[in-house]
């Protein structure tokens, strides 16, 4: 199916087709990354902002990397070493990146919407990096690519995410991508941040972990947000280590064709074993690797225009 | 364009090729996705009964090469499989029609990330002219003159027998 958006926000507003557009276009940019030369002109004289407000390092690295391999032009902006600090505005920032002919611009903020925001006063194109606890689009794509790529579909698998969902941007995008795609998923985690309303969003709530896990084909593990949180939502880091962290007990519980994800930063002892972060069923460095490709083939897709999509050659 | 037509032509192509490089060691053949891949597979079936060995195949898509992207919808991205070495051999590009040059100009970029082949060569079962570009193909199979309105359809079948070449006038 063509791709027709010139921005990518949020996955709440994608449907099911357009996620598979991104999924299949991804793969043909992971063989890119799979070659001795791994660079395409694709984004060639293109320019792009790297415009993280809020810090991150993976996100800004894999979207980095991703627009070096289509040949675009960088500028990295982040909130440390900018004009943030000296009171300006985001829209002000805005203009100026405007002023420089930004085709792209990579968008990390700790406001929900601020992506939104830009694509209304930009006239270039806008990639939500994460936004607040709103969005992180790109994670969700590649979750559901990677899910597919090792499961050979998304489709009737039950997929459980477990952990802090209340804060987390992560499990809401991979929410909308992965029911969209038709898979069962559960949430699981401290009744303090997995409130009963994400029931809305087309999910399953439990507070029974060994219920959560027991049936899944993937276990998705969200970290604490500590840096969200305005005050202590469960009693202690062990406390919620020794109710809710994947151990080697409760792995031994669920089907042996589970898979285990995690988007990031882990903390190996609190949410998830360290041996487990580094055995087989573990899919995390693989997720980065596809991070990658799906980053690639999101720039690949927004930098396309209004014309048709077939020409003669 | 009908069945035994392109037959005909295709048989041609390959002995052409076949010319080109008696014993088959360093030929290659590359087929342009879409339509230049069921093309590319004939052309090895007929060249491997030639030669009486097998002959390299792989696909090729130009997408990420090519020079209009941010003028059109992006394209739906084909498998790229190389599974051979490119260096050393004559690489014959496949493709079903020839028009402006573009696809074959972003192939030729394309396959340069593979490795530097010793020649290059372009096999084309249609050209019907209209070049916006200093490309020309080395085997044709077939010159067809059109208006720049016109379609030019190439519909394989595969093995059945309703493969046809059709010019559609644009209303």
């Amino acid at each position: 199916m063509p791709w027709h958006r010139k921005h990518l926000l949020d996955i709440e507003s994608l449907s099911a087709d357009e996620i598979v557009t991104v999924l299949d276009t991804a793969r043909a940019f992971k063989a890119v990354g799979e070659r001795a030369i791994k660079k395409v002109p694709a984004l060639r004289g293109k320019t792009v902002v790297n415009l993280f407000v809020e810090p991150s390092t993976r996100t800004r690295i894999s979207f980095e990397l991703a627009e070096q391999r289509l040949s675009a032009d960088i500028i990295n902006f982040s909130a440390e070493a900018s004009s943030f600090k000296k009171g300006e505005t985001l829209k002000d920032t805005a203009r100026n990146l405007e002023a420089l002919n930004a085709d792209f611009i990579i968008i990390r903020h700790s406001a929900s919407g601020a992506p939104h925001f830009l694509a209304r006063v930009l006239k270039g194109s806008v990639i939500n990096a994460g936004d607040g606890a709103h969005e992180h689009p790109t994670q969700a794509l590649l979750d559901a690519f990677t899910i597919r790529e090792k499961k050979g579909k998304i489709e009737g698998l039950r997929v459980t995410i477990l952990g802090d969902i209340l804060y987390s941007r992560v499990a809401r995008s991979d929410i909308w991508a992965l029911t969209k795609l038709g898979a069962q998923v559960t949430l699981c985690g401290p009744s303090t941040l997995v409130p009963r309303v994400f029931e809305q969003m087309g999910c399953r709530v439990t507070y029974d972990l060994d219920e959560a896990i027991r049936d899944a084909d993937i276990i998705n593990l969200l970290r604490i947000q500590h840096e969200r949180q305005r005050k202590t939502m469960f009693p202690s880091l062990g406390e919620y280590s020794s109710l809710f962290g994947l151990d080697q007990k409760r792995l031994a519980r669920t089907k042996p064709d589970a898979l285990i994800m995690h988007p990031g930063p882990i903390n190996r002892g609190i949410e998830i074993d360290s041996e487990i972060a580094d055995c087989g069923r573990s899919l995390i460095l693989e997720q980065v690797t596809n991070g990658l490709a799906v980053r690639m083939a999101v720039l690949f897709l927004v930098n396309g225009g209004k014309g048709p999509q077939e020409v003669e050659g | 364009m009908n069945q035994p037509a392109i037959e005909r032509a295709l048989a041609r192509i390959a002995h052409e090729i076949a010319e080109l490089d008696l014993n088959g060691n360093e030929v290659a053949l590359v087929g342009i996705q879409r339509g230049g891949v069921p093309l590319a597979e004939r052309l090895r079936r007929l060249l491997s009964g030639i030669w009486n060995q097998s002959v390299p195949l792989g696909t090729l898509d130009v997408s990420m090469h090519r020079d209009d992207l941010s003028r059109r919808a992006a394209p739906n991205v084909q498998p790229t499989v190389i599974p051979f070495d490119v260096t050393g051999k004559t690489v014959v590009l496949v493709d079903d029609v020839l028009f402006s040059g573009r696809t074959v100009r972003a192939a030729l970029d394309a396959l340069n990330d593979f490795g530097r082949p010793t020649r290059i060569q372009l096999a084309v079962l249609i050209d019907r002219g209209h070049r916006e570009l200093p490309i020309r193909a080395d085997f044709i199979g077939k010159n067809v003159s059109t208006s720049l309105s016109e379609k030019v359809h190439v519909r394989l079948s595969g093995a059945g027998g309703s493969d046809e070449v059709v010019v559609e006038k644009n209303p």
